[in-house]
């Protein structure tokens, strides 16, 4: 609250890490709202990002409740507006469209009966179906501010069905006016979409990143793109579309054409108004960067960028039958394609604005089709846009099947700065929080912004309620490792299995385990299943193992916890990086113990990640395996992280692998994980860690009651305005 | 010792236990030994006390034969006769195998579940006393209403608890070798019902094949033999019956998977707000057309969607019996499919609570809430309206009551008393002196007085006779309508068995009430009810006859 206190009032940015479970949102939410209430001028609105549905709705509620709270200690009635966007898979209240599965498929779909030509279209010919939420809306949602109160997206959607307006649209539109947003980071960091959505939030916000522990991977990946064959195809596909759709409207409308060019030629950038409902994915790049000027005259007429684009295509293809692999930087490419199609750099910059204005022209309904040549263009323009801080790679194989072509155009931004940038430069305060966050010094670096405070939060307890145990070697003192060499040994597979069915033996309820990579959980498991070790983990707990399918998984997951509930206990094989360990909780029974088996390094041979790491040494100058280490240990303390969530709740955390106990990989472990870690937990071997968890599940499973975390770790009121109390906490903020 | 009047079924000689040899007796209620040249017994089991017996494999040199007991304890015999051992030993076998299930299922459970009623319920034991002991109905008679109808103090235990599946069933069965290049799997009866109960397609197919085409052998020989058994299976030939079953399993588990969850808390595909168009990111999408996977990732990856079925249906297997309307969920996805359509309207409560669980700490809450057990009621009008009188055939609905109550207040609202007109002044006093003391309407206070002038061993007496009397009676009207031989036995049978009642119990104790108080008649009642019986018996037994003529 204090460093919070302090950032807001120097109105600059701040780094804060705090264990999940201790009202990390809650206290954020308040203290931002009660700056907003006490200088309204100060701070107009809060932009609240979180990383997926369930905790953006989380937070909705969190703030419902500090709302209520408000009215009922001042009386006075709520005039906040608060509300939540999600993508309109999630508010659409369309029958027809919100059945669909896809999210792809729910834009679409909307576009089509939205998209302003084809409104336009209905008023010659009545009998076109409509969207008949966005037309109500459109005719009187505006005038009407939405009423205050915090909305979460079901009340957006029961609202918007008991008005008859589209909850989407009404959404994006009271954003504006809105006093809280929360919704998802690609709202703020994607440009394609920020464009859209967010352009026009004021400066004076406060943009909070919760979970927020990936958010350079986040940028990264909101500026990357990759090109495969298929998408070639494809596109070429939608410029022979385009082509026809082009001759067709020619022969009947020729007029539209001709006003088209000549709105580019004045240099309207945005032909006609487009209306919200046109613009399915903006511009890739940031505002900034986006030319204020005419189209050149190049690519102004249809058919020339037609051709422009066909010869853009088929440079592409020839780059991509190469036979080995190319890597290099975007002003290569560039000289490379002025060498050989002359495509020079200007016209390509142009080119997502220009494929947008044309679809727009030709009235395509489903820009969801048009998707491939959109990926393309977006290329183009961010290929001839950005000199710096992307790498181009083309690799004609994966490498693990050398012998079958599969070449892919990998165009990767390396510098996760460059999208959140105007982020940081626009909005006054942007606070970056999670409960893994450690090292806090590396995101500054990364990010590249200036933190007027950085703090890492611990908790108080009343109890020790986690048990951080470091596994380092088998009963038979073999080392436990995932290392690259030793991962195959037979000895470390056994003793791997031999730690879970233990483990499964002495754990009630729900277990998790996490694994470094998919490949490598596969190989165990198999390995695992021939030595019968699953078939006695078995005895003691059903099985239930992530797959790469998403809803075989949730399905999993639904079970494991089913399992959970009815005593039967569960052990859930999982993977680090991968969903499960990103967004699920593990709360209370749901995770008793979690076992990481090995360090969750990312893959280093990959390309990519060499070219990265590559550039965060010349640029930031930070060392390649401080930077995967960093990041293998962000990922597991996440994974770990899962089991708690709360000082009610208890769980331990098994780290096998004898790496961990080295400094450098503890030290990046969070404050408050690793304040438990005892110098005498950090080389056991299975049966030791047994003894320790066995007393330690005997202790934590004694009734745990309020009187006894009161004055520890819970404070009434009064011991709150005690004296002795306000000293004690003085104490403690002076000491970190 | 041995009760002369038991009747020996068996008698087999030259068996040796703990090395010493004796002889095997198998009586009607027990099995026994005694050593040689000993005329007592030093092993007796009653049948009920074994759980089962197991025998030495074919193979061995001794033959032997074990008893397990309840207790866990176990007993082996060895029998030594050289020319005959095996014989023996089947023969005791054959045996034993006929006589432990019926002892099995009587003895233990139901003599104790009676037992067990009467200690918990006095009234009970009284009845019984006076019922049974007294000869008056047999115990048959007594306990064959008793038990089927669950009483309040037993309905607890009577639901009996459905014992689960072991998630490692498959594992235990160890094949073994036997030698001589062949596998041996033992499965036991357990062991079948669980394979039976996680799969249902395999039973499916036991209940096709068996016996028609196969014996119950070779089917488990092929089931073990097939790709099914084993996990890792990666084609599935066409000549294995059980290729099918795999089939089934593989489109339960898609069905399942289509389906969803119902939790959206761990729907991990509704999770991304905005998923990144494909080609956009950094990482590639695995699934780029052309790259196969090979061989062994295939049967790896199989593997791991076995171990999911798997345990999904063992969780299945286990649940089905506790809610019967969700049943296995394999099968019956097909017909809750509809459900997943409009889940917008039927999600939100779940997704509502599922949020609230997730951002309410217990720590954090301000005193405990009173934890209120959920009333379940099947007809919330009767809750709240308490019993309503059986002859009134219409119920009044709330709506009725309300109207009523407001049709009251609206006539107290506009009510004017005229107290000139209420009665006349003769008939007012009349009242008056009627209910003043020593007046008409006050000499019930003198009979209430009537609790205090009889002893209490005589009210005792008086109440366990009401109960004997509720009992039979309920024992005879619960015969009618009759409409079956077997109840117009009953029937008859119960009128004596009142009459008998009364004449063994009620007279003596009529006469014991008549020599103390010789005016009040506190058995009145007791014989109204008996002759309501017996004229009711009467009535149907004229019209029996009548119908009989």
């Amino acid at each position: 609250m204090l460093e919070l206190k302090r950032t807001l009032d120097a109105k600059g940015h701040g780094v804060l890490e705090m264990p999940s479970g201790t009202g990390k949102t809650v206290s954020l939410l308040s203290l931002i709202v009660a700056y907003q209430k006490a200088y309204p001028l100060e701070v107009t609105k809060l932009i609240y990002c979180s990383r997926t549905v369930p905790e953006i709705e989380k937070v909705v509620e969190e703030l419902r409740k500090l709302l209520e709270y408000y009215t009922k200690e001042t009386g006075k009635e709520n005039d906040f507006v608060a509300l939540a966007l999600s993508s309109r898979k999630n508010l659409c209240v369309h029958p027809e469209v919100s059945s669909l599965r896809f999210g792809k498929e729910v834009d679409g779909k909307c576009h089509s009966l939205t998209a302003s030509y084809v409104r336009a279209q209905r008023h010659s010919n009545p009998s076109l179906p409509s969207c008949c939420f966005y037309e109500e809306f459109d005719a009187v949602g505006r005038q009407v501010p939405i009423p205050p109160g915090v909305y979460n997206l079901d009340d957006l959607k029961d609202y918007g069905r008991r008005k008859g307006w589209c909850p989407y649209y009404m959404a994006r539109y009271s954003i504006l006016h809105a006093n809280i947003i929360v919704y998802s980071y690609h709202y703020l960091l994607d440009p394609k979409i920020a464009d859209v959505v967010s352009k026009e939030l004021a400066k004076k916000s406060v943009v909070v990143f919760d979970e927020a522990h990936n958010i350079d991977s986040v940028c990264i990946d909101s500026m990357s793109v990759n090109i495969t064959r298929r998408t070639l195809d494809r596109s070429q596909l939608n410029v022979d579309t385009l082509q026809s759709t082009i001759q067709r409207i020619k022969e009947t409308d020729a007029a539209k054409l001709k006003q088209e060019y000549r709105q580019l030629l004045e240099g309207l950038k945005e032909a006609g108004v487009a209306r919200e409902t046109d613009v399915f994915l903006s511009n890739p790049v940031l505002p900034d960067e986006i030319l204020q000027e005419a189209v050149p005259g190049s690519i102004r007429t249809a058919e020339h960028f037609i051709g422009f684009l066909k010869r853009f295509l088929e440079y592409l293809k020839a780059r991509l039958r190469t036979h080995h692999v190319v890597q290099e930087s975007a002003p290569q490419f560039l000289k490379d394609i002025f060498e050989k199609v002359c495509i020079d750099r200007k016209p390509m910059r142009f080119c997502a604005e220009r494929l947008s204005c044309l679809l727009r022209t030709l009235e395509i309904a489903d820009l969801a089709d048009f998707s491939a040549i959109t990926l393309i263009s977006h290329f183009a323009t961010l290929v001839s846009t950005y000199s710096k801080g992307f790498t181009i790679i083309i690799e004609p194989f994966e490498d693990r099947t050398p012998t079958i072509a599969n070449p892919v155009l990998h165009f990767s931004c390396m510098d996760a700065s460059i999208a959140i940038k105007p982020v940081f430069e626009r909005f006054q305060t942007v606070i970056i929080t999670s409960g893994t966050l450690s090292p806090l010094d590396i995101y500054p670096r990364i990010l590249d912004f200036r933190p007027v405070t950085m703090a890492s939060f611990t908790m108080t307890l009343a109890r020790t309620c986690l048990c951080p145990l470091i596994v380092g070697k088998g009963n038979d003192q073999v080392a436990m490792s995932s290392k690259y060499e030793t991962r195959e040994d037979f000895a470390v597979i056994r003793n791997y299995g031999n730690l879970l069915l233990e483990i499964s033996a002495i754990v009630p309820d729900g277990i998790v385990a996490f694994f470094t990579s998919y490949i490598y959980m596969e190989n165990i498991v198999a390995s695992w299943y021939e030595q019968g070790i699953l078939e006695n983990v078995q005895r003691n707990k059903l099985i239930f193992i992530e797959t790469p399918d998403a809803a075989e998984t949730s399905m999993a997951l639904e079970k494991y916890q089913e399992a959970c509930e009815n005593g039967r206990g569960a052990i859930l094989l999982s993977v680090a990086r991968g969903k499960v360990s990103e967004g699920i909780d593990f709360v209370h029974h749901y995770g008793r113990a979690v076992i990481m088996f090995g360090v969750p390094y990312v893959y280093t041979q990959s390309r990519i990640l060499k070219a990265r790491l590559e550039y965060l040494r010349d640029q930031f100058q930070i060392r390649e395996n401080d930077f995967l280490t960093f990041d293998a240990m962000r990922h597991a303390a996440q994974c770990v992280g899962r089991a708690i969530r709360g000082k009610t709740d208890y769980g331990l955390m098994i780290f096998a692998d004898k790496r961990y106990a080295r400094s450098d990989k503890r030290g990046k472990l969070p404050r408050w994980i690793q304040e438990h870690i005892t110098d005498s937990s950090l080389n056991l071997t299975i049966d030791e860690t047994l003894q320790l968890s066995k007393h330690f599940l005997r202790q934590m499973a004694q009734p745990f009651r309020q009187e006894d975390q009161l004055g520890l770790s819970l404070l009434t009121l009064e011991q709150l305005q005690s004296e002795e109390m306000l000293m004690r906490i003085n104490d403690l903020t002076h000491k970190t | 010792m041995a009760a002369l009047s038991e009747e020996v079924l068996l008698v087999v000689k030259r068996v040796r236990q703990r090395k010493q040899d004796g002889t095997l007796y198998l009586m009607a209620e027990r099995i026994a030994w005694g050593p040689e040249g000993k005329d007592r017994f030093t092993v007796s089991h009653l049948y009920a006390d074994i759980r089962c017996q197991k025998i030495s494999p074919d193979g061995k040199a001794k033959i032997q034969l074990q008893l397990v007991l309840h207790t866990g304890e176990s007993t082996t015999f060895h029998f030594a006769n050289e020319s005959s051992a095996l014989k023996d030993r089947e023969a005791t076998k054959e045996l034993l195998q006929q006589l432990l299930p019926k002892f099995k299922k009587k003895a233990n459970k139901e003599l104790e579940e009676k037992n067990r009623m009467l200690q918990e319920d006095p009234v009970l034991f009284q009845l019984y006393k006076d019922l049974v002991v007294s000869q008056v109905i047999s115990a048959e008679e007594f306990w064959a209403n008793r038990l089927s109808m669950p009483s309040v103090g037993s309905a607890l235990s009577n639901s009996k608890q459905e014992v689960g599946i072991s998630a490692a069933f498959l594992a235990d069965i160890r094949p073994q070798t036997d030698g001589c290049n062949g596998l041996r799997y033992n499965l036991t009866a357990d062991i079948i019902e669980s394979i039976f109960r996680t799969y249902p397609a395999v039973k499916q197919k036991y209940a096709e094949n068996v016996p028609h085409n196969l014996t119950e052998k070779e089917f488990w020989t092929r089931f073990f033999q097939s790709h099914y058994f084993h996990r890792d299976r990666i084609s599935t030939g066409l000549q294995d019956i059980f290729s099918e079953c795999a089939k089934q399993d593989e489109k339960g588990l898609k069905s399942m998977v289509v389906q969803g969850v119902k939790n959206p808390m761990v729907d991990l595909l509704s999770m991304e707000d905005k998923t990144l168009d494909e080609g956009y990111g950094s990482k590639v999408t695995p699934s780029t057309s052309n790259s196969k996977p090979t061989v062994k990732e295939n049967s790896n990856s199989a593997i791991i969607k076995r171990f999911n079925h798997h345990s999904s249906m063992v969780l299945a297997a286990g649940m089905k019996k506790g809610d019967g309307a969700n049943g296995d969920q394999a099968s019956e996805t097909s017909s809750t499919d509809g459900n997943s359509r409009d889940s917008d309207f039927f999600q939100p409560p779940v997704k509502k609570v599922k949020l609230q669980e997730a951002i309410e700490y217990e720590d954090l809450q301000n005193g405990t809430g009173v934890r209120t057990v959920a009333l379940n009621l099947k007809k919330s009008d009767r809750y709240a309206h308490g019993p309503v009188p059986l002859q009134s055939h219409h119920y009044t609905t709330t709506q009725d009551i309300i109207t009523a109550v407001n049709c009251i207040q609206h006539e107290m609202a506009c009510y004017k008393p005229c107290l000139t007109q209420v009665m006349s002044s003769s008939a007012a006093s009349s009242a008056i002196t009627a209910l003043s003391p020593g007046g008409v309407l006050m000499q019930t206070s003198v009979q209430q007085t009537m609790n205090q002038l009889v002893p209490s061993d005589v009210q005792e007496e008086l109440k366990q006779l009401y109960t004997a009397v509720g009992e039979l009676l309920r024992h005879f009207w619960a015969c009618f309508p009759v409409n079956s031989p077997f109840l117009e036995e009953k029937v008859v049978k119960m009128r004596s068995n009142l009459e008998r009642f009364q004449m063994a119990k009620l007279l003596p104790f009529q006469d014991k009430v008549q020599r103390q108080y010789l005016s009040t008649n506190i058995t009145g009642h007791l014989e109204e009810m008996l002759q309501a019986a017996y004229n009711k018996f009467h009535a149907w037994q004229t019209r029996r006859m009548m119908r009989k003529t």
